[in-house]
C-alpha cells in the first residue's frame, strides 16, 4: 500500500504484526504550525487557556456521581475549592465526590453543598472548623474518608480513588500548562513552595484544569506539574490568601513546656543509636516536633554529625540547618514558610518531591522508608501507643492524618511528642478516641514529664536508660496525669458512623462516630 | 553541701497552670507567690489555690517556697496561718527592712507549728531586702532567726526606693548587691539575686547572672523557666576546672600520706583556701550532675 507521502509500504511483516501506514497530520486546518503569533503558536493541538471555570467544568465532561479532586497546598488561604464548588452547584450538578488531599476552617462553605446533595461523599486527609464540626454532627449520609497523605497517593495511583476531573491551584502557570508553587522569575503572589500533592492529582486524573492567578512566559521552568498533563487552563484574580498559604515563619515557639519537651526528644534521638553522621529525619508541624531541630542542631555541631536528608513538609527553621550545611538534602513534598518556599526555589539540593514518592506504601522508593527518625504529635495516645491526631476530647473531628501513619511505619525510630496533661485533659488514655496510626509502629512517646519506650522496642528502651534518661512505662506516665487531672468521662457517640479512618494501604484501621446530640 | 539554689523559678500563685507544671522544668527552688503577682481581688483564692497543691500535688525534690504578704498587710496573717499547714520548705517574707520583721514572722510561725504539733523549726524562712533601711539592716535581718535559709535582694522596690532605675550595667545595685551577700556570708546563710525580667534579653540576663555568680551570690530568682538551663550552666563547673580541682584533692592526698608539710601542684603551693575551693567545686560538680539525672 502507499502511504501518506506516496511510499511503498508493505501490510504485513512477519515477526511484527500489521503495519499502521503514515498519514499527514491535519490539525486545525493546517499540516504544519506556521502562525508565529500568540497563542495558535504556542496552543497548536487545541487552546487550553478557557474563559471561565465553568467552561472548564463544561468541557470536562463533569456529570453527577463523578469524583473531583483538590489539592490543600493553600491550606487556610485556599480560594479555590469553594471557587470551583460554587461554579459546580451554580450549574446544577450533583452527588459528587469530593477527594481533596485535605481540608481546613476556610472550607465551611461547604456545609452548604453538602445540604444541596452538590456533593455526595468526602475524601480528605484532615477536616476543620464548620465543616468538621457539621460533619462530626452527621450532616453527611455516607461517611467522610480519612486518607493518610501516602494512603490518599495509593488509591489514586491504583485507582481505587479514580478522578475524574482535577481542580488544581496553581501559583505559576504557563499557557500550555507547566506549573509550579513558585515562579522562577517572578514572585508569585500566591506562592505556596512544593505542589507534591497536587503532582498525584495531575498524574492520574483523567481531566486536569489548572487554575492561576500568575500566567508566566512558556515554558515555566523549573515546573512542578508537566504541560503534558494538563488539559485545561482557567485564569481568575486570586487562587489564595498569602496570608493563609504560608506564613512568614513557622511557629518558632517559646513555649517553656514545648521546649522541655523538644530538648528531651532531641536527646532521645541522640541516644537512640538513629544519631550518626548520614541519619535521616522529619519533624511533624507541632509546636515541639519542630523546636527539636533547635536542639538537635547543637548536638549536630557537637558531634560533628550531619543528616543526610529531610522529608516531608519543610520548614525555616530545616531550611536553616540546610543552608547551614548540617542537613545535606531536603526532600519537599509540602512548603510550610516563606523561607522553605525561598529555599526550595533557590537551593538545588531542596527537592521537590510528590505524595507518591513520599509516602506511598505501594511503590518501591517511598522514601518515608528512608528515614531514620520521625518526631509526630498527637491529639491522645494510648496505653498500646495507638495515637489519634483527628478528634479532639471532646469527639469532634478537628485534625488531619497527614502522613503521621505513613512516617511512623516507615521510620526506623517514630517518636511522639506530646505534653503529658493538655488544658485538664491527659494526653494518655486507656484507649484513644480514634486511632489513625497503630501502636506497633510508634517507638518511643516524650512527655514535659518522662519518656516511655513501646515495649517492642526494648534495643531503644536499654539505650535510653543507658543514657540516663527519665525512662518510664507508659502506665506510670499516665498514672502520673491522672493523679493530677483524674480520668476523663468517656465521650457519648451516636450510632451512626460519620467518618472511615483508612490505613495507608487503604484498610480501615477506626471509624469516627455522630457526636451525641444535645451536648 | 548544703541544698543548691541556683535558680528559683517564680510562680504566680492565681495561675493554676503554671502551679500544676512548676516543677517539670528542673529549678533548684519554686517560689510560689502569693504577693506581688496576685491582684487583691484575688489574694484568697490564690492562698487556697497554692495551699491545696502543696497538699496535692507531688513536687519531687523541688525546694518548695511561698512568698507572703508582709504582716503589716490585711493578708499577711492568713498567708501565715495557711502556708505553715501546707508544709512548704520555707516561707519568704518580703520587703523585710528590720529584724524586727523577721522575729514577728518567727513567732507567727512557731505559734502554728506549736498549734498543729510540728516540730518546731520544720518551716523554714526567707527574708527580701527591697529598700535602703533594709539593706542598711541586712546582717541584723540575716541574724534574727535561725529558720533564715538565706536572704535576697528585690531589685524592682529597692531602685524605686533609691529614687533610680534598673540599668544594664547594674551600678545601682551594687552597693546592695555586695551588702547583702557579705550579710549572708557572715551569718552562713545563701545569698540570692534579684530577677532579670526581661526573658528575652538572653545576652543581658548572661551578663547578669555572670556577674552575680562571680560576686559570689548562690542563685538567682527568676521569672520564666527558659531561663533555668542558662543559669544552671552557668553555675556549673568547667571541665577543666573539675579536673584542676581532682588533682588539688589527690596531691593533698598524697603529702598527707607521704606526711610532708608543704604541698605544692605544678610548682605552686596549694594552701587551704585552694584547697577549700576545689572541694567546693567537686561538690558542686557532684550536685549539678545528679540534678542532671
Amino acid at each position: 500500500m502507499l502511504n501518506g507521502i506516496g511510499r511503498e509500504i508493505p501490510e504485513e511483516i512477519l515477526g511484527i504484526g500489521t503495519m499502521r501506514s503514515f498519514e499527514k497530520i491535519i490539525t486545525n486546518g493546517q499540516v504544519k504550525n506556521i502562525q508565529r503569533s500568540g497563542e495558535r503558536q504556542r496552543n497548536p493541538e487545541k487552546n487550553k487557556i478557557l474563559d471561565s471555570i465553568e467552561t472548564a467544568i463544561r468541557e470536562t465532561g463533569l456529570k453527577d456521581g463523578m469524583t473531583i479532586s483538590f489539592h490543600h497546598h493553600f491550606r487556610n488561604g485556599d480560594y479555590v475549592v469553594n471557587m470551583v464548588m460554587d461554579a459546580i452547584a451554580a450549574m446544577g450538578i450533583k452527588d459528587l465526590v469530593l477527594a481533596s488531599s485535605s481540608l481546613s476552617e476556610i472550607h465551611a462553605p461547604l456545609v452548604k453543598h453538602i445540604r444541596d446533595g452538590v456533593i455526595r461523599r468526602i475524601e480528605t486527609s484532615g477536616l476543620r472548623g464548620e465543616l468538621a464540626q457539621a460533619i462530626s454532627n452527621g450532616i453527611m449520609d455516607i461517611p467522610v474518608v480519612i486518607n493518610s497523605h501516602g494512603g490518599r497517593a495509593r488509591a489514586i495511583a491504583s485507582k481505587e480513588l479514580p478522578i475524574d476531573v482535577a481542580f488544581l491551584g496553581v501559583p505559576s502557570c504557563d499557557s500550555y500548562g507547566n506549573a509550579n508553587g513558585y515562579s522562577s522569575d517572578n514572585s508569585a503572589v500566591s506562592a505556596c513552595g512544593s505542589l507534591g500533592y497536587a503532582k498525584v492529582d495531575a498524574q492520574h486524573a483523567k481531566n486536569v484544569v489548572l487554575i492561576t492567578d500568575n500566567l508566566v512566559e512558556y515554558p515555566n521552568v523549573p515546573f512542578s506539574i508537566p504541560a503534558s498533563q494538563v488539559d485545561y487552563i482557567v485564569v481568575v484574580d486570586s487562587i489564595g490568601d498569602p496570608k493563609g498559604i504560608v506564613s512568614g515563619a513557622t511557629r518558632y515557639t517559646n513555649n517553656p513546656k514545648d521546649l522541655l519537651i523538644a530538648k528531651q526528644a532531641a536527646a532521645v534521638i541522640e541516644a537512640s543509636g538513629y544519631f550518626y553522621d548520614g541519619f535521616s529525619m522529619q519533624t511533624g508541624s507541632g509546636g515541639a516536633s519542630l523546636a527539636t531541630t533547635r536542639f538537635l542542631r547543637d548536638r549536630m555541631l557537637a558531634a560533628n554529625i550531619k543528616a543526610s536528608f529531610a522529608l516531608g513538609g519543610i520548614t525555616g527553621q530545616i531550611v536553616a540547618l540546610h543552608e547551614e550545611g548540617l542537613i545535606k538534602k531536603l526532600l519537599d513534598v509540602q512548603s510550610f514558610d516563606l523561607k522553605a518556599v525561598e529555599s526550595l526555589k533557590n537551593n538545588p539540593c531542596h527537592y521537590q518531591i510528590d505524595a507518591e514518592y513520599y509516602a506511598s506504601p505501594d511503590n518501591a522508593g517511598s522514601a518515608v522508608n528512608q528515614l531514620d527518625v520521625v518526631i509526630l504529635s498527637a491529639l491522645e495516645i494510648d496505653l498500646d501507643f495507638n495515637v489519634n491526631v483527628i478528634t479532639g476530647s471532646d469527639g469532634v473531628i478537628r485534625g488531619a492524618s497527614g502522613g503521621h501513619c505513613d512516617t511512623a511505619a516507615g521510620a526506623s525510630m517514630a517518636i511522639i511528642v506530646a505534653p503529658l496533661i493538655r488544658g485538664r485533659m491527659p494526653s494518655i488514655l486507656d484507649r484513644v478516641n480514634t486511632v489513625v496510626t497503630p501502636g506497633y509502629t510508634i517507638d518511643v512517646l516524650v512527655t514535659d514529664q518522662g519518656i516511655a519506650v513501646n515495649p517492642l522496642r526494648q534495643d531503644l528502651y536499654s539505650s535510653l536508660k543507658a543514657a540516663k534518661l527519665p525512662v518510664l512505662s507508659i502506665e506510670e506516665l499516665k498514672a502520673k496525669a491522672d493523679r493530677i487531672v483524674g480520668r476523663p468521662e468517656p465521650i457519648k457517640w451516636e450510632d451512626k458512623i460519620v467518618g472511615l479512618v483508612k490505613y495507608r494501604d487503604g484498610s480501615v484501621i477506626d471509624v469516627i462516630r455522630q457526636v451525641k446530640k444535645g451536648l | 553541701m548544703g541544698r543548691l539554689r541556683r535558680t528559683m523559678l517564680y510562680v504566680p500563685g492565681n495561675h493554676p497552670g503554671m502551679i500544676r507544671d512548676a516543677h517539670i522544668y528542673g529549678s533548684d527552688s519554686i517560689m510560689f507567690d502569693l504577693e506581688d503577682s496576685v491582684s487583691i481581688k484575688e489574694k484568697d483564692a490564690a492562698r487556697h489555690l497554692v495551699y491545696q497543691s502543696l497538699k496535692t500535688l507531688d513536687y519531687g525534690n523541688t525546694e518548695i517556697i511561698v512568698r507572703v504578704n508582709g504582716l503589716n498587710t490585711p493578708y499577711g496573717k492568713d498567708d501565715f496561718e495557711a502556708m505553715v499547714r501546707a508544709i512548704p520548705d520555707a516561707i519568704r517574707l518580703p520587703k523585710t527592712e528590720t529584724p524586727e520583721d523577721i522575729e514577728e514572722a518567727d513567732e507567727l510561725i512557731t505559734r502554728i507549728e506549736n498549734q498543729i504539733g510540728m516540730e518546731r523549726g520544720t518551716i523554714k524562712l526567707m527574708a527580701a531586702i527591697e529598700s535602703a533601711l533594709g539593706v542598711i539592716n541586712a546582717y541584723k535581718i540575716a541574724t534574727a532567726s535561725k529558720r533564715l535559709i538565706g536572704i535576697a535582694i528585690g531589685a524592682e522596690d529597692f531602685v524605686t526606693d533609691l529614687k533610680t532605675t534598673r540599668s544594664p550595667e547594674g551600678i545601682e545595685l551594687l552597693t546592695a548587691r555586695s551588702q547583702i551577700l557579705f550579710a549572708a556570708r557572715a551569718a552562713g546563710i545563701d545569698a540570692i539575686d534579684t530577677v532579670f525580667s526581661d526573658v528575652n534579653d538572653e545576652e543581658g540576663f548572661i551578663r547578669e547572672v555572670r556577674q552575680i555568680k562571680q560576686m559570689g551570690y548562690d542563685g538567682k530568682s527568676i521569672i520564666n523557666p527558659r531561663q533555668i538551663d542558662i543559669v544552671h550552666k552557668l553555675f556549673s563547673p568547667s571541665e577543666d576546672e573539675i579536673r584542676k580541682s581532682i588533682r588539688i584533692i589527690e596531691a593533698i592526698k598524697e603529702a598527707e600520706e607521704k606526711g610532708s608539710g608543704v604541698i605544692s601542684l605544678d610548682g605552686k603551693m596549694i594552701d587551704k583556701p585552694i584547697v577549700e575551693r576545689a572541694r567546693r567545686v567537686l561538690e558542686l560538680a557532684d550536685a549539678v550532675k545528679v540534678s542532671y539525672c
